[in-house]
């Protein structure tokens, strides 16, 4: 082998690289939140709601938990125009990972809620507590608890999962790479020092959600 | 030139489905081999080899699988071997496959108890005939319901191929799409049969995962 490793292009594209890192980050953090939202009234909907709420999130969950996220991604940036839906290329990635993860983030809290015993529940009721107080402190708080180390691997995994949306051309990091590539053609190099990036950020990502149970769920 | 879409374009995206199998069928084998070889890493008594199988799982597990398909298509030609999309695909998906396989092997073998692998030795079993007559046989059980819901991951996984030209169903429907320009309708079609093929495993899945627990 003959090959000289020349990271000197790479690393001269930082400011590409770091635009690119910017915008994996927001639409992760963006992407969390919402898809967290969407988890909690998903799921409250599937476990306690009204028999046809219950079939209509089962229907979602399934849908797209069956389908590949970048067909979801195509689906809405490539397909909606065509029936009078247009979104830019960042809009669209944040729908389809917002609409992915709620999916997978409501049949992950609707198993830490049916693990809830009913005897709970009930001495919740028997304490004076309202609906609304049960529902926070006696459900929701230690089915998160419980669910917390499968919900932050599924959102390190949605992480991972952006740089898909480089394929409708949104300038994540993963697209940011391309770029550098074609101007470059420093191809091993570049999709090296992406990984790595990547690796990095999920380090991070699960340090930073370590520090969150801690900090909320640990000490209770 | 743009046609109409016709029935004989639903043909050939259910036909290219195949492809999606066959590249699931390779993912699982390659993955299967390096699954195993991990998983056996991340049980055995030596640190060092445990160290290295944390090590393979967190680098995979911590990386997207479209970084690796993209090392593998453009970066291995720099080692003077000339890469087809199926060659990368195999070796990416294998690598990916194999973490995510070895570790839900890992927990199935350390899900049985310590004292079956002490009554094995007691019995005069040595490390691997321990695995194979007493653990191997009980974590079997265990280990198949999260293998079929793993299937349905590396069967939607197969999708991002699709970006390094690797023909599948989801190439296919990139190409429908460009000749026919009805995008709505064809990823319609697409996604109907992505479901079509894992919605039966997941159910699979569900209903063994249910048997186990009332076998226990």
């Amino acid at each position: 082998m003959t090959y000289n490793f020349q990271f000197r292009d790479v690393f001269a594209a930082w400011e590409f690289l770091l635009e690119g890192l910017a915008l994996t980050l927001e639409l992760s953090l963006v992407t969390m939140a919402i898809g967290l939202v969407i988890g909690l009234a998903g799921a409250a909907a599937r476990v306690y709601g009204a028999p046809w709420l219950k079939r209509i999130v089962a229907v979602y969950v399934e849908t797209i938990r069956n389908t590949p996220l970048i067909v979801q991604l195509f689906l809405i940036f490539f397909g909606l125009p065509s029936a009078g839906l247009k979104f830019d290329a960042n809009t669209a990635a944040m729908i389809a990972l917002s609409i992915n993860l709620g999916a997978y983030s409501i049949e992950i809290i609707r198993a830490g809620l049916e693990a809830i015993p009913r005897s709970q529940i009930e001495a919740g009721q028997s304490l004076g507590l309202s609906p609304l107080q049960i529902y926070r402190y006696v459900i929701i708080f230690p089915a998160i608890k419980m669910m917390f180390p499968a919900l932050s691997s599924q959102f390190v995994l949605l992480m991972l999962a952006t740089s898909v949306v480089s394929q409708i051309s949104a300038q994540d990091l993963f697209h940011m790479a391309s770029i550098i590539q074609s101007r470059t053609f420093r191809d091993f190099e570049v999709y090296i020092l992406v990984a790595a990036a990547y690796l990095v950020l999920a380090l991070l990502f699960r340090l930073a959600f370590a520090g969150i149970y801690q900090f909320v769920f640990a000490r209770r | 030139m743009i046609r109409e879409l016709s029935f004989i374009d639903v043909l050939y995206l259910i036909a290219a489905a195949r492809w999606t199998l066959a590249l699931t069928a390779i993912a699982f084998l390659g993955g299967g081999i390096v699954g195993l070889a991990i998983a056996l890493l991340r049980v055995s008594s030596l640190l060092p080899l445990r160290w290295l199988g944390a090590i393979y799982v967190h680098a995979v597990q911590g990386t997207p699988l479209l970084a690796w398909l993209f090392v593998f298509f453009f970066g291995l030609s720099i080692f003077g071997f000339t890469v087809s999309p199926w060659l990368a695909a195999a070796a990416a998906y294998s690598i990916y496959a194999g973490a995510f396989l070895g570790e839900i092997w890992r927990g199935c073998l350390q899900a049985i108890p310590r004292t079956q692998w002490e009554a094995g030795a007691s019995l005069g079993l040595g490390f691997t005939q321990q695995l194979r007559y007493v653990i191997v046989p009980q974590a079997l059980r265990l280990a198949i319901p999260p293998t079929v819901g793993f299937l349905v991951q590396l069967i939607k996984n197969t999708s991002l191929a699709a970006v390094i030209g690797f023909i599948e169903l989801t190439r296919e429907g990139q190409l429908t799409t460009a000749t026919t320009f009805r995008p709505f309708t064809v990823y319609l079609i697409v996604a109907a049969i992505y479901f079509a093929l894992c919605f039966p495993l997941t159910q699979w899945s569900r209903r063994l995962e249910r048997r186990l627990h009332v076998a226990r």
